[in-house]
């Protein structure tokens, strides 16, 4: 580790501030990073670590804070700026022209580019560099042949091509094999021998173990933990990660779960890409019971619903809902069977943005009286339904005829919800169903749930949020990598465990709890 | 002469037109732009070179005239779809009903008055093959070298069209914009502007093909002109999967029947020239049923990702 | 600095109602400078558009008879673009229907009297159907872009039935027109007024039940969440698929009505000059019609105006007829650039603002 010529860091930022429409995303962050390093950020989804990366490559502007670079005081206004500055970023979502070869896409935006450029020199130095970090490409291949661990491959060559110093890696193990996870060690440990350092973000344990010399922790947009790697382990660093801060206690009835509503057996499944996200999942909600599912998004759980409502076709396993078998049916088949589902996407898919709020609130209910006589639809009927939900459910809206979409977040969430909740039979699938929400919608979600869950209905909550799982569900199981990795009674659970299970960290032997 | 040589002639001439509107709309799909405008286009790209040549004398100034005229109507298309986020597909769907109309209308009122006011019936200026002297008896080179301005223009705008596409920077950049803007847009290519630029070049080439059609092909003027090329060309951009440099086969191709058809029908048989005529079209539905599966096999030989999607930044 | 634009908080409900008024008017103007860069009085012109439309009965019943193909395509295209199909082939199903209806009328003999228009009707619909069928299976099935493959299949249509007037179905006697034989009797539309025919009472027919299925009927509710989410709509249940093809066969059935009236109520023959781009205006109803199956036959009476007035003008002003074409053409233009007002409003804001609204928060 070794600082610059001039004894400054290689990077520095101090006191950064930024705030978006009601969350502080960074809260007075100081970060240091010197040549030759690895720095690894730490934290759970919305804890800030890409809001601050993204400063640091141009992509958004601090409040307030200073960045230097090599002991200057720089002002980094877009990306192009963070280029010339030597820094570059590979993000989750790859920036690549897929009918675009990989020698295109590498110089595709580059500042001073020549008009006619010179594509035998362009493939040259990317062989060149390839062979140097060990991560060869086909300069001539298109990106839409290469596998995704190549494809961030080209990502990378591309920063390396604009001789970045400091390299930016967003969650790069997300979509990599543990082979090519190795692989990307080992490029990376290459590059720190050159004096070339590189920031980490990432929630997974082991990833900062292997792979980084520092790391940092955050929390709700601060820093919380400073440590060097080899001064920690993953059980502390879990315990930094998720910390205990309990918003408001809900008053729940007494836990006396019936029959099972909701089993899964061994179910396989495959995300949109054809990887699998489910492996082999087992498990099974009782009625009066709410399962809360912890862990990072994308991790399986958006699958999971999917498969369970008929969204996602399920490779094999099985899925009843009260031991009926419902594997692969039809979405109206599962809604028949007394579902109701509050997806994770709200706006897309969970209500139709331009349509009125009375008609989202009728979606489901519109299929049978009083709403509707035969075929016919009785506006008047879906007007009086909807002014019952919108005092119900405290929606705040103009009128009933409002377009759903010039609501605010937590009251687009409450008409799902309103909708969901009146039309459940037997099972409600909630999907990250306060992400997003300011402190009352949040406890309003929460205070329903647990309000269907006295009435005997089984509710399968999947959250990011420890606390929310905690406070409110009975029975907590995590998902790691499309499985589910430990369960436990969420009276009296180890927040630190459940921490380390969602790193996808297996508890030591005498943690294991029945 | 043989049989080849004259087919050949025949092809490139009745090609020529389908060939700069081809390439006009790829580079405007290309940047992820639909113009259903080119019958319109092209309608007023005739009636205006025609009327120009025929007044002033001067051919020169009727490809200006043309040009200027392509340029205008396509930047309407370009101000309603890029800044202002109209529907593509109206959007252009009105520009050839307003061009068509637009072009009837100066045909019925450009003319001199000696003729009624129409232009059509009228004899102009042209754009003679240019006479190659011995080498008129030459096969095949012949067909290729005893052809107009127009013609000769395409030899050297194909290689053209296609190197801008595929060697230099601009070329990348707009290929990257039609696939996958916010990349582009990421990377520092201004999407907008580069959509402006793509959209008008498509016009004022369409509006040359149009300008061909009134001072060399036909030549003159007349209600039905192009005898709906504009949509043929929509197809032939397709046909040539966006790519420049194919757009000469596809347009050779499709001349060619057109040709064809015409000697056919002159000969007086009447049924094969129906279905004859009715092959462009087929064949364009079956190549865009190929491509679309085929990408869903095996991922991405087909149209610009983001064609006819509006790109807009924001989007809550 | 830069000007982005921003989603309204509120529908603004004026708009919707203005901006096609005022897009109408500017299409007025715009007409209106080029006919007196022309040497035409504009304010002349179009008073004698609006007499030659609306001047006498007889005038009237023109009109009508232009705005009724117009009424029907411009109702089977709303339809479709309600849920997001771009049904461009309103000519190629009128022009089939057209072709089917000629085949019972003249072919089908062995039908007893009463039954030839009934059946005509039904078997011209139902090639429209299957006109637009076409383009419906293979977006649904293979998810090819209907937008080409309708177009294409309007030349297709248009040339069978080329071929089949200069053809086989040719009647020797020509009538210096191109042509079949003329329909026997009962195989004509009556007429209502003028050559006005029935196939007006068919068109308000149509736009009273569309409507009435699109805003009292749980179908037409699916219909609409389709066309504004499939995804929300297939998470709910509705059989997305299923429910386009439906729906796109009943488009091209009406249009296919539209065909069958041409050829039953007005020519009685099949013959040449039937498709006068119908097809295409019918968008631009559909569009100003703003997908309401209610204005769907104002507007077309409006278009129905343009042309029967533009060939008044060309009489009695001695101005081209293409007048009425010219001014359909333009009147979209103010109206799309006019649609965006509804939805957004103009800000100006910074370039990071504008960079990180579009990644959004961490």
């Amino acid at each position: 580790m070794e600082t610059t010529a001039n004894g400054a860091p290689l990077v520095e930022m101090r006191g950064i501030c930024k705030s978006f429409p009601g969350v502080q995303a960074s809260d007075g962050v100081d970060l240091r990073l010197d040549s030759g390093e690895v720095l690894a950020l730490l934290g759970e989804n919305g804890a800030g670590k890409s809001t601050l990366m993204n400063i640091l490559s141009g992509l958004y502007r601090q409040d307030s804070g200073d960045v230097y670079l090599r002991g200057e005081l720089v002002d980094i206004r877009s990306p192009r700026d963070a280029a010339a500055l030597g820094v570059g970023m590979v993000h989750q979502n790859f920036m690549l022209v897929d009918t675009m070869t990989v020698a295109e896409n590498v110089i595709l935006g580059m500042a001073g580019l020549p008009f006619v450029p010179d594509m035998v020199a362009v493939k040259r130095s990317i062989v060149e560099l390839g062979e140097r970090y060990n991560m060869a490409v086909d300069p001539d291949a298109y990106i839409w042949q290469l596998s995704v661990g190549e494809q961030q491959r080209v990502e990378i060559l591309k920063q390396l091509y604009r001789k970045a110093e400091i390299l930016v890696l967003d969650e790069p193990t997300a979509v990599l094999t543990p082979q090519e996870s190795q692989e990307l060690n080992s490029v990376v440990k290459r590059m720190q021998a050159e004096g070339k350092s590189a920031v980490f973000i990432t929630h997974k344990m082991d990833e900062v173990m292997a792979f980084a010399d520092r790391v940092m922790v955050l929390r709700r947009g601060k820093v919380v933990a400073e440590k060097t790697t080899k001064d920690t382990d993953p059980k502390d660093l879990a315990r930094l990660m998720v910390g205990r801060e309990v918003l408001f206690d809900i008053d729940k009835g007494p836990f006396e779960p019936g029959a099972v509503v909701l089993e899964l057996k061994d179910v396989c499944a495959d995300d949109e890409r054809g990887l699998p996200a489910l492996r082999e999942l087992s498990l099974s909600v009782r009625a009066g019971e709410i399962v809360g599912i912890a862990g990072v998004a994308g991790n399986g759980q958006r699958e999971l619903s999917e498969v369970i409502t008929g969204l996602r076709p399920a490779k094999s396993g099985g899925v009843s809902i009260n031991c009926v078998d419902l594997t692969n049916r039809t979405p109206l088949e599962i809604i028949k069977s007394g579902v109701s589902h509050i997806p994770s996407d709200r706006i897309a898919v969970g209500a139709v943005g331009d349509m009125s709020v009375a008609s989202n609130l009728a979606m489901k209910d519109y299929r049978a009286a009083p709403i509707s006589k035969g075929a016919l639809l009785l506006p008047r009927r879906i007007l009086e339904f909807a002014r019952k939900m919108i005092g119900l459910f405290n929606i705040a809206t103009p009128s009933p005829e409002t377009r759903v979409k010039f609501l605010s977040g937590g009251n687009i969430q409450k008409t799902i919800l309103a909708r969901e909740i009146e039309s459940c039979g037997c099972l409600l699938v909630a999907v990250y169903p306060s992400r997003g929400l300011d402190i009352g919608a949040t406890e309003s979600v929460r205070k329903e749930l647990v309000a269907q869950r006295d009435a005997g209905k089984a509710v399968l909550l999947v959250s990011e949020d420890i606390d929310e799982l905690l406070t409110v569900a009975d029975t907590i199981a995590v998902m790691y990598d499309g499985r589910v990795v430990g369960s436990m009674p969420a009276a009296g659970a180890d927040p630190e465990e459940i921490g380390l299970l969602m790193a996808g960290v297996a508890p030591s032997a005498e943690e294991v709890r029945a | 002469m043989g049989l080849i040589t004259s087919l050949l002639a025949i092809t490139l001439r009745a090609g020529t037109s389908l060939v700069y509107a081809t390439i006009g709309e790829t580079y405007t799909e290309r940047a992820g732009i639909l113009n259903l405008g080119l019958e319109g286009i092209m309608l007023m790209g005739a009636v205006s070179s025609f009327a120009t040549a025929y007044y002033s004398g001067s051919l020169a100034l009727a490809i200006v005239v043309a040009l200027c005229v392509g340029a205008t109507l396509s930047l309407i298309h370009a101000f309603l779809t890029v800044t202002m986020k109209a529907n593509q597909v109206v959007s252009g769907l009105s520009i050839t009903l307003f061009g068509t109309g637009f072009a009837s209308f100066l045909g019925q009122r450009l003319g001199p008055a000696s003729n009624g006011r129409y232009l059509i019936g009228l004899t102009g200026p042209r754009f003679a093959p240019i006479d190659v002297g011995p080498l008129k008896d030459v096969p095949i080179l012949s067909a290729i070298l005893n052809q107009d301005l127009f013609t000769y223009g395409i030899y050297i705008l194909i290689p053209l069209a296609w190197f801008y596409m595929y060697r230099t920077r601009n070329g990348l950049w707009l290929r990257a914009i039609g696939e996958n803007p916010r990349t582009a847009d990421a990377m520092g290519v201004n999407v907008n502007r580069s959509k402006y630029a793509y959209t008008i070049f498509g016009g004022m080439m369409t509006s040359l093909g149009g300008a061909h059609l009134a001072l060399a092909y036909t030549p003159g003027w007349s209600e039905n002109i192009t005898g709906g090329r504009g949509w043929i060309v929509i197809a032939l951009v397709i046909f040539s999967m966006w790519n420049p440099a194919r757009a000469i086969t596809g347009a050779l191709i499709f001349g060619g029947i057109n040709a064809v058809q015409f000697r056919l029908q002159a000969s007086g048989t009447n049924i094969p020239a129906a279905f004859l005529n009715m092959l462009p079209y087929l064949t364009t539905i079956a190549v865009l049923v190929a491509i679309t599966w085929w990408e869903a096999l095996s991922k991405r030989v087909g149209a610009p990702a983001a064609l006819s999607v509006p790109y807009v930044r924001e989007d809550k | 600095m830069s000007l982005v634009f921003e989603k309204r908080k509120s529908v603004s409900r004026t708009a919707i109602v203005v901006v096609p008024v005022v897009s109408f008017m500017a299409s007025l103007a715009l007409t209106g400078a080029l006919l007196m860069i022309f040497g035409a009085d504009p304010l002349a012109t179009y008073a004698s558009m609006a007499k030659g439309a609306f001047g006498s009965a007889r005038a009237f019943t023109e009109t009508l008879v232009k705005a009724i193909p117009l009424m029907l395509t411009g109702l089977g295209v709303a339809l479709a673009f309600k849920l997001r199909f771009w049904n461009i082939g309103a000519e190629g199903q009128l022009t089939l229907a057209s072709i089917a209806a000629t085949w019972v009328a003249l072919y089908w003999n062995w039908l007893p009297g009463p039954l030839v228009l009934p059946v005509l009707v039904l078997v011209g619909c139902a090639a429209g159907a299957l006109w637009a069928g076409v383009p419906a299976l293979l977006k649904t099935r293979l998810n090819v872009d209907e937008t080409l493959v309708t177009l294409m299949l309007n030349y297709v249509a248009l040339l069978l039935a080329e071929f089949l007037y200069y053809g086989p179905w040719r009647d020797p006697k020509g009538f210096g027109f191109p042509g079949t034989m003329v329909f026997p009797k009962e195989a004509w539309f009556p007429r209502i007024a003028g050559r006005a025919h029935i196939g007006l009472y068919f068109a308000i027919a149509v736009a009273l039940i569309l409507w009435f299925v699109l805003n009292r009927t749980r179908w037409g509710f699916e219909l609409k969440v389709i066309g504004s989410s499939p995804k929300a709509a297939r998470y709910q249940g509705i059989a997305v698929e299923r429910n386009i093809m439906l729906a796109i066969l009943l488009s091209g059935a009406i249009c296919g009505l539209a065909g069958v009236g041409e050829v039953a109520g007005i020519s009685r023959r099949l013959q040449q000059g039937m498709a006068l781009g119908y097809g295409f205006t019918a968008i631009i109803v559909a569009w100003m019609a703003q997908l309401n199956p209610l204005a769907v036959p104002f507007v077309a009476l409006l278009m129905g105006a343009l042309l029967v007035g533009g060939d008044q003008v060309q009489m009695t002003m001695g101005l081209p007829s293409s007048i009425g074409t010219l001014m359909q053409g333009m009147i979209l233009f103010p109206m799309l650039a006019g649609s965006l007002f509804t939805e957004y409003r103009i800000k100006r804001i910074g370039p990071q603002a504008v960079r990180e609204s579009e990644t959004g928060a961490a």
